[in-house]
């Protein structure tokens, strides 16, 4: 069912963003999209290339343009769409976001690009690693992590579809393709990508295809057989999904491009605390800040490799 | 259009939204009585004197005024005047702040009709009222947006991403009140954080027309409104209205100690009396509400 291979090809991640939005902005003329000065970046552009009068390009004031996406959204007649980088897109406005977005459960969908620690040479500044953390914390907000293009359009379909506050995080980096593109996205619902039975990992975004070559080489190396899960969607997460493969193998890893404190770790630890405690080890950005480097050194330095999650990851069931 | 007051009858109403407004302070136990208010005939001009066309009967039909009451805190004086307009029953005023009560605290679109957007976290009214001009335009729909606002949240910053972009974006029919009382909680406005003045210069600076009044003469608010619906065609307005905290019951005016507290019932009897109600009816309400 699923593409993936370690040769996958990789899929622009921003590009079918804003590909998507201009499918969206045909199919519906109500559809707005706000951005703050970096929608060359984010590619909203491409939205307001051709519907300018529904593009609000506000500047570089973040607080102002989560307070715009509002004021378009208070009658719940109109979807819109809010971008700018994951740092100041949620950080710089959270409260905003909480106080009309979260709060009244406006149907503003914000899409977040360059998240996490791969937005690479642009040094800490740049480097989000704590917005699953704050968005899922806000009550109403689904937050949403797709892990390549062709799921990330079926969830940029089903955000406009469903009412509601929504965050859906991205990266600067290109993904490699997980999913076939006819895949069924349902909010709350993951995959398993791949069976086992030695231990359940438990991944979202570019993770999903570390996670998947880590899987691989334990089974080469070391004759693990870990189960692979893609949860999509950080809140509502699947807990039941999850829950199941913990009874099965006992174990569990999280691997996300985030902190290890409030992100998807913590949220399948909540629901395995409940369901069917097992041991846990989450996988991310330490308690820590990041530096400037390429995607892929950061990733090294973090030890978010595939080679370096399968060694961590057999060390750690070793020490159990 | 809503049928117009003549400036006599507007002073009554107002009269009788500052007794409401204290009624539901006092029984609440908590809220803010001061900057309540200080915007209470400004509100009563734009909800009474044919301004904010507005309909209790379809509080959310789609080309009704938005009214956004940016400054949050002046939710007693913003529910009675509701309440006065037919929105919903007076009585619920003397539920405010209470577990259950569709009055909540700060205004809630959620909870209460006639409200379009959540406040209470200052600073932020404008820009919400910016969206909802942006929207106006797409949806080719004839309302205006009235933004009230409080002096002291013109200290924060989205304040002024908001009036620079209204002018960016050539943005028509939005018109903001300024309710400067010149007090914020810890002190006179002037000693917090004087830098929000000059106000007009600010705001003419980003594009705005502006218009400076005594927030409490009804000719002056009434002339305002009028020549603010008629330049908001062109430009957005600001409206500065020059306010007493505490207007109409002495011992609060003027007094930061009055921004954010209520009065016990000596000091609820005595504003009372003040605004003209007889003891007799102070004893009825009290012997009703006030177990």
């Amino acid at each position: 069912m699923f593409l993936y291979t370690k040769d996958a090809p990789k899929g622009d991640i921003r590009k079918v963003y804003g590909e998507t939005l201009v499918e969206l902005g045909r199919k519906d003329p109500k559809i707005c999209v706000v951005d703050g000065d970096l929608s060359t970046s984010t590619k909203t552009a491409m939205f307001g290339k051709e519907f300018p009068e529904r593009f609000f390009n506000v500047g570089i004031d973040e607080q102002n343009l989560i307070g715009v996406a509002s004021g378009l959204a208070y009658d719940k007649d109109r979807v819109v769409f809010a971008s700018s980088f994951a740092m100041f897109l949620t950080g710089r406005p959270w409260e905003i976001i909480r106080q009309h977005i979260g709060y009244n459960d406006l149907p503003v969908k914000l899409v977040a690009t360059h998240a996490g620690i791969t937005v690479g040479p642009d040094g800490a500044s740049h480097q989000m690693n704590e917005d699953i953390a704050i968005m899922r914390a806000i009550p109403n907000m689904r937050v949403v992590v797709p892990a390549d293009i062709h799921i990330l359009k079926k969830v940029l379909y089903k955000a406009y579809e469903t009412p509601g506050a929504f965050y859906i995080r991205l990266t600067r980096e290109k993904f490699p393709v997980v999913y076939p593109e006819d895949v069924e996205f349902e909010l709350g619902k993951g995959f398993v990508l791949r069976e086992g039975k030695d231990v359940t990992i438990v991944a979202v975004g570019l993770m999903v295809s570390h996670a998947l070559d880590a899987a691989t080489l334990l089974k080469e190396k070391y004759g693990i057989e870990a189960e692979v899960i893609d949860p999509v969607s950080v809140k509502p997460i699947d807990g039941e999904l999850i829950a199941e493969s913990a009874r099965k193998t006992g174990r569990v890893v999280t691997i996300e491009e985030h902190s290890i404190i409030g992100g998807l770790g913590d949220a399948v630890i909540s629901e395995l605390a409940e369901r069917y405690p097992v041991p846990v080890k989450k996988i991310g950005i330490p308690d820590t800040y990041g530096e400037s480097g390429t995607a892929a050194e950061l990733l090294r330095k973090f030890e978010l490799m595939p080679e370096q999650l399968a060694e961590r990851i057999h060390n750690w069931l070793r020490s159990l | 259009m809503n049928a117009t007051k003549s400036v006599e009858e507007l002073r009554k109403i107002a009269r009788q939204v500052r007794i409401e407004t204290l009624k539901s302070i006092y029984l609440a136990g908590s809220g803010h009585p001061g900057g309540s208010l200080s915007i209470t005939d400004i509100l009563v001009a734009l909800y009474f004197g044919g301004y904010a066309n507005v309909d209790p009967q379809n509080p959310y039909k789609p080309d009704r005024d938005r009214v956004v009451l940016s400054k949050g805190h002046a939710a007693p004086a913003f529910y009675a005047v509701l309440a006065l307009k037919g929105f919903f029953d007076k009585e619920l005023l003397y539920t405010l702040r209470k577990l259950g009560s569709p009055l909540q605290g700060h205004v809630s679109r959620k909870h209460t009709p006639g409200v379009e957007a959540s406040t209470g976290s200052l600073g932020q009214g404008l820009s919400v009222s910016l969206g909802m001009a942006l929207k106006r335009r797409l949806d080719d729909l004839d309302y205006r947006v009235y933004c009230l606002m409080s002096d002291g949240e013109l200290q924060e910053g989205m304040t002024w991403e908001a009036a620079m972009t209204a002018k960016h974006f050539k943005v028509n029919r939005l018109i903001a009140v300024i309710d400067n009382n010149n007090i914020q909680l810890d002190d006179f406005v002037t000693k917090v954080n004087s830098g929000i003045y000059p106000i007009e210069e600010k705001f003419q600076a980003c594009g705005w027309h502006t218009i400076t009044i005594d927030g409490h003469d009804f000719e002056q608010i009434l002339k305002a409104l009028d020549e603010a619906v008629k330049v908001s065609e062109e430009k957005p307005v600001a409206i500065r209205a020059i306010t007493v905290k505490g207007k109409g019951v002495s011992y609060m005016e003027n007094t930061p100690a009055w921004h954010g507290k209520a009065p016990d019932r000596e000091k609820f009897i005595e504003a009372m009396r003040e605004l003209g109600v007889s003891d007799e009816e102070i004893e009825a309400f009290l012997n009703k509400y006030d177990k």
